[in-house]
């Protein structure tokens, strides 16, 4: 089983709070991606989920005991480090003997254990040496490896791939996905990489200074996200946002005014809107489309990238920076003045705090 | 590979004490926990330290302010400062000889012209063969070596070496004789043996310090000196405009290491000398040693009264090393 | 060969051209080579002064190598007498045996030939010489008087105290490089302190504190003040600083105990540390002389440079032992300066500490 539970969890270093009041239950099998900036918490929450750093308040559970006070080697967890975190002075074997042995393991148990990680992880080759003399992907397996052996109730995983090449990790991915798949066994992963997140996630606790943002399958992040710092953080590149005032509210719609006073009519479902309430409007770069109509706003293109399957503009709208990824090869230059219109792309709206108050499902396109 | 190597033979018992104490040091890490594990790993270094460094530090104060010729605390009288004012009773600060104790300040006149002359000198010679080692040589370790071998010597086997060599018959003599001088007894002239004193202890310590100088100057960023040559700078100048500068911080600290060690100069004089003849070489560390331990009227008081003194030139003199230190860091820092 | 010799000799030259002799060049050579001069020929000279015979010793002029007269037992003479190459009149040299000297004439007999009495001007006789190396220089004091006691000491001292300072000292860096806790700036305090403290300061109430724990006249009681050296921690906490502490976590997660992380994780990593101490500590605790001349007073505990000192001070000082027992003194150090030369100066270097 590999069932846990935070509630209330606290974490400060001196005055410093780092985990405010978290909460969240990870269920058996699941594999959640703590993601957010660097310097949110998430190794934080990780570690003290290891029993690495003592919480300063709240509980943690596994599979239903509490573990506050157990010691990280008596959770039965097991842990890749960021820098893997191997021991140098030992071999490949011993690495990942050594976790074993301190159980008090049987010989045979360990070597069959042992055996049975190698082939599972292809790292059979080059058991006999030391980490030094592997390359980083081998080093990461090596590492996973040692997890593995341990049959922990949980996988934490700390920024894994961080230390590996764009391919490398693309790959790494993939494999640690299937590896999920195989063992079913819970794993907790700690990355700033939202894509790392999206792909490999069940569910994704997005965080920001010491609180959990929101939680959700990675499609609802993307498609429903709770505030301005989740849609912005969730999906690539990100999405823009635009300045908007609120100028007619009627029945499940309302009328907006963007900067440059360009309006549009929006879907505001059953969101409580008042006139004059000032709102950001988030629209992903994607779902952007070229108008030809000259009614609608104009961007002034300051920079057009071709990357042949589709192609990046940059350009101002209202005194706003807008992004939009249009699909195939555009002939556009720096300089053109193209119309987009913003009643047709999927358009979340958030009040002054950032909070979502309704999504515009848009018309298509 | 069936063979075991030394080492591993070697381990085999290490091996087995730590697979004994295992168990019992994981019970205590439990009763204990992490914070515990700390002070174990701690307490034989520091209580090696507390009985044998710390402690004899503070009962050195005590034992400074009690008089007889007992060794025991509990057997001496308490006598306040009067050993201290034994050291310091003097008609004419200028004359050891006026002096009530006056084997103490000729010790201490003796020490600080040692001090003087030997850090002077040190400095010196240090410097030139600091920069001659950094000039492009070859064989350069080779030559580093050579003077850097007396360092390891032991103080004894200094002593006995020069000793021999300044003997009648020995080969400063011999020498002398080749040029047609007369044999000279030098270890039985007092000028000459407080010479002696300085030139030993600098044959013996000069390799040290300049072996640090020498990573000062390796120090000195190589460009620094290309862009001089390229300005067309002389050689002269870029020694005092560039490398001695640059070099300051690190001479500074040398220069009080120096200091430090030349105040306490005692075991290869000792040997050589014996801090004679008569007192001319008695210096401040050879007095304490005496007074407390080695002479027929030992008074272990007025040897901590003395010993405090030196200790408070070197604390001072310490405090200047790791100020200089501590700038040399924030310097490097910025 | 031109060219080593080119690089060798190798220098600034007049306007930096590394043509002709620079006035520093000359200085830079006449400086290394007085230096080599004066750095090596003391030492090499005890070596050869140590395999001379005590009559050798006495001599003046000495030789730089280790020469006896030759002798020979002569038929008819009860003592072995002296052999000289003498010059006769007739400018041919023989090889005589000297039986007396009257003056300037002195009186030889041919050891072939003992019958016959040849005299010749002492002037145009000379010793005949053969190296000789006197080893039992060497073998004596080992045998009749105590030092092979005295190595046994200074090995002993040397060894444990190397020992004991290696756990101490590293156990005592390891809680201060790799723990979080109240008083650690406090320890790290004492311990920076004591490095003023040196022992001509404190070895009145030390060797009190020594006598109360029974230490007096123990070995133990020399090494024990020793261990705890603040320069050792320093070392050993410099280098535990660069062990990433992610390494101790996964230790920890790997069900280590603390333990075990210091002993199977952090001391193996920290060898190379570790070693440059070993080296510092056996030249260290071989050299002490000050405090184990406070602590020992009985002869069967001298360590070697006790025992050379006291019978390098006694009223008739039998040199050829004295020289031949500092070279024994001298041979562990040079044998670390030769092969450990790198790793010392280095370390040095490095710290700055001796």
């Amino acid at each position: 089983m590999g069932e846990i539970k935070l509630t209330d969890v606290k974490k400060s270093f001196g005055a410093l709070a780092v985990l405010k009041d978290i909460d969240l239950h990870i269920r058996h099998g699941e594999f959640v991606v703590f993601v957010g900036p660097s310097g949110c918490g998430k190794s934080t929450l990780l570690r003290t989920i290891a029993g690495l750093e003592k919480v300063s308040g709240g509980e943690i559970e596994i599979d239903g005991k509490r573990v506050n006070e157990v010691t990280a080697a008596d959770r039965g967890l097991a842990m890749v480090f960021q820098s893997y975190a191997l021991y140098p002075h030992m071999s490949v074997r011993q690495n990942l003997a050594f976790g074993l042995e301190n159980s008090n393991m049987p010989k045979a148990e360990i070597t069959e254990r042992i055996n049975e990680a190698a082939r599972m992880l292809e790292i059979e080759a080059y058991m006999d040496r030391r980490p030094g003399q592997l390359s980083g992907g081998q080093r990461q397996r090596v590492a996973i490896g040692r997890a593995i052996v341990r049959r922990p109730t949980a996988f934490l995983l700390d920024e894994p791939l961080s230390n590996l090449d764009a391919e490398l990790r693309v790959s790494t991915r993939a494999e640690l996905a299937a590896l999920h798949g195989r063992l079913g066994s819970t794993m907790i992963y700690v990355t700033h990489d939202q894509v790392e997140a999206m792909t490999l996630a069940h569910r994704i606790v997005v965080m920001r200074a010491g609180k959990i943002e929101q939680v959700g399958t990675p499609l609802e992040l993307y498609n429903e996200p709770a505030n301005r710092f989740v849609a912005g953080f969730i999906g690539a590149p990100h999405m823009n946002f635009l300045k908007a005032e609120v100028v007619a509210v009627s029945a499940g719609s309302a009328t907006l005014t963007f900067a440059g006073g360009y309006r549009a009519d929006l879907q505001s479902g059953q969101a409580k809107l008042q006139v004059g309430d000032k709102v950001t409007v988030g629209v992903r770069p994607q779902h952007l489309v070229v108008s030809g109509d000259p009614q609608h706003p104009a961007a002034k293109l300051y920079l057009v990238e071709a990357l042949g399957s589709e192609t990046v503009v940059h350009g101002d709208i209202g005194g706003e920076k807008l992004l939009a990824v249009l699909p195939g090869q555009q002939r556009l230059n720096a300089g053109d003045r193209v119309h987009f219109d913003l009643s047709k792309p999927v358009l979340h709206v958030f009040d002054d705090n950032g909070h979502r108050l309704f999504t515009h499902p848009g018309s298509g396109g | 590979m069936t063979t075991p190597s030394l080492s591993s033979l070697l381990m085999v018992p290490v091996n087995a004490v730590m697979r004994i104490i295992e168990a019992p040091l994981r019970r205590l890490q439990k009763a204990t926990g992490i914070g515990g594990m700390a002070a174990f790993f701690l307490a034989p270094n520091m209580l090696i330290f507390g009985i044998f460094v710390l402690l004899p530090l503070v009962i050195n104060f005590v034992y400074s302010m009690t008089g007889g010729t007992a060794f025991f605390l509990s057997e001496r009288d308490f006598i306040g400062g009067a050993q201290y004012s034994r050291l310091f009773e003097c008609q004419n600060y200028l004359d050891p000889m006026s002096c009530q104790e006056d084997a103490f300040w000729t010790a201490v006149g003796n020490t600080f012209w040692f001090v003087v002359l030997q850090v002077s000198l040190m400095i010196l010679t240090a410097l030139i063969t600091a920069l001659i080692l950094n000039r492009e040589l070859a064989a350069r370790s080779f030559w580093r070596a050579v003077f850097f071998f007396p360092v390891l010597l032991s103080p004894v086997v200094v002593g006995l070496i020069w000793k021999w060599i300044l003997q009648r018959q020995g080969l400063l003599n011999f020498g002398l004789y080749q040029f047609g001088m007369d044999p000279y007894t030098w270890l039985t002239d007092r000028n000459w043996t407080f010479a002696a004193t300085i030139g030993v202890s600098l044959w013996a310590h000069m390799g040290f310090y300049a072996l640090i100088i020498l990573a000062g100057l390796q120090a000195i960023p190589k460009d620094l000196y290309e862009a001089a040559e390229m300005d067309g700078t002389k050689p002269a100048r870029v020694f005092w405009r560039i490398t001695l500068p640059l070099l300051a911080p690190n001479l500074l600290v040398v220069v009080v290491l120096a200091l430090i060690k030349s105040v306490q100069v005692f075991d290869e004089i000792y040997v050589l000398t014996g801090g004679g003849p008569g007192t001319s070489t008695l210096f401040l560390t050879q007095y304490i040693y005496e007074t407390g331990f080695a002479s027929a009227l030992r008074n272990p008081g007025l040897a901590a009264a003395a010993s405090i003194l030196m200790g408070g030139v070197l604390v001072v003199l310490t405090l200047i090393q790791l100020g200089i230190g501590r700038r040399g860091e924030s310097k490097g820092k910025r | 060969m031109g060219n080593v010799a080119r690089f060798i000799l190798r220098r600034r030259g007049a306007h930096g051209s590394g043509k002709g002799w620079h006035w520093t060049d000359v200085f830079t050579w006449v400086w290394l080579i007085g230096g080599l001069i004066i750095m090596f020929g003391p030492a090499v000279w005890l070596v050869f002064s140590s395999l001379k015979t005590p009559a050798a010793l006495a001599e003046f002029p000495p030789s730089i190598l280790p020469y006896v007269t030759s002798q020979a037992t002569v038929e008819g003479y009860d003592k072995p007498l002296m052999l000289y190459n003498a010059t006769m009149p007739d400018g041919s040299t023989r090889v005589l045996a000297e039986v007396r000297r009257i003056g300037l004439v002195a009186q030889m007999v041919d050891p072939n030939a003992p019958g016959e009495i040849v005299k010749v001007n002492i002037n145009d006789r000379s010793p005949v010489r053969t190296m000789s190396f006197a080893t039992n220089n060497y073998t004596e004091p080992f045998v009749h008087f105590d030092f092979l006691r005295y190595l046994w000491n200074s090995v002993f001292v040397t060894v444990v105290a190397t020992l004991i300072t290696l756990v101490v000292n590293s156990m005592a860096a390891f809680a201060l490089s790799k723990y979080e806790f109240k008083g650690r700036s406090l320890a790290m305090l004492v311990i920076l302190a004591t490095l003023m403290v040196p022992l001509s300061v404190i070895m009145v109430p030390l060797y009190s504190i020594i006598s109360t724990l029974g230490l007096f006249n123990s070995l133990w009681g020399v090494i024990l003040p020793t261990v705890a050296t603040p320069t050792g921690v320093f070392i050993l906490r410099q280098y535990m600083l660069t062990i990433p502490d992610e390494l101790l976590d996964a230790a920890r997660m790997d069900k280590a105990s603390e333990w075990q992380i210091y002993w199977r994780i952090v001391l193996p990593l920290t060898a190379p540390a570790l070693a440059v101490l070993a080296i510092f500590s056996v030249v260290w605790r071989w050299n002490d002389f000050l405090w184990p001349l406070i602590v020992l007073s009985r002869r069967e505990l001298y360590t070697l440079q006790v025992g050379l000192s006291i019978y390098s001070g006694e009223l008739n000082v039998q040199w050829h032992f004295i020289l031949a027992m500092t070279v024994v003194t001298m041979i562990p150090v040079v044998l670390v300066f030769i092969f450990l030369q790198r790793f010392i100066t280095t370390g040095i270097a490095g710290t700055g500490l001796k």
